[in-house]
């Protein structure tokens, strides 16, 4: 998937990644895409939680090994 | 839509219970809500200048597990909790606990304190602290961080009465 931004939140636990998602989508314009790597298991509902209550959009989640991959866009 | 809001009346002054009160202020500010923190009694603690002074003690605390931040996974998984009356006869109980739970916060990539005050922060979560408490603990203005205001439970309540979510920790 194509994508404007990375944010490599691995090996960080709650809130970081949600809180450096958030610092790094307000970088990036309406509409672009934020593609972010963790490592935390519990990340996984947070995202969409996170996307649920700020409008942005949840595009994919994966995992692999471990580890997970989001793409949001920007609402 | 309206704005959420969100307030948080912190009264524990040690280092586990700095962590509710400010990751769920960062998280809420990050998720859109208006958020205020309300400092008061022990809680004080959490916006001084100097936050060496959290500790965490496991005197008094069954729920706490006791385990080492090193070594194989065999040793880490050992619980260490000893009776309450040992653990208050050993000198520096309480500063090699909070050294080890510094270093286990580190391992798990988990943020710290200050780091966690200042996210807070810059998310412009509003931190008030209780102006009876500061004279009643001795303490000056000049304890405590820049940006604080000072209140009673008249201010707290101004903002309560308006929030989603009010909580007590």
């Amino acid at each position: 998937m194509n994508f404007d931004k990375e944010l490599d939140a691995r090996g960080l636990n709650c809130p970081l990644p949600i809180l450096r998602a958030k610092k790094a989508l307000a970088e990036v314009a309406s509409g672009q895409v934020l593609k972010i790597l963790s490592t935390d298991p519990g990340s996984v509902k947070d995202f969409a939680a996170f996307a649920k209550q700020t409008g942005n959009e949840l595009l994919s989640t994966a995992e692999a090994g471990g580890e997970f991959t989001f793409f949001m866009k920007k609402k | 839509m309206d704005t959420k809001k969100m307030a948080i009346i912190a009264t524990k002054g040690t280092l586990d219970w700095a962590y509710p009160p400010f990751i769920l202020a960062s998280t809420a500010a990050a998720l859109g809500y208006e958020t205020q923190i309300f400092f008061t009694f022990y809680g004080l603690q959490l916006v001084r200048k100097d936050l060496s002074v959290l500790k965490v003690s496991p005197l008094g605390n069954p729920g706490m597990p006791m385990k080492m931040p090193f070594g194989p996974k065999w040793f880490k998984s050992i619980n260490w909790n000893m009776p309450n009356a040992i653990q208050s006869l050993i000198p520096g109980y309480e500063s090699v606990a909070t050294a080890l739970m510094k270093q286990t916060i580190a391992n798990n990539g988990v943020a710290t304190i200050p780091d966690l005050r200042e996210l807070c922060q810059e998310a412009e979560v509003k931190f008030i602290a209780c102006q009876m408490t500061v004279e009643l603990f001795g303490f000056e203005h000049s304890d405590f961080i820049d940006g604080l205001e000072y209140g009673g439970a008249a201010t707290f309540f101004e903002f309560a009465g308006e929030t989603d979510i009010c909580l007590f920790i």
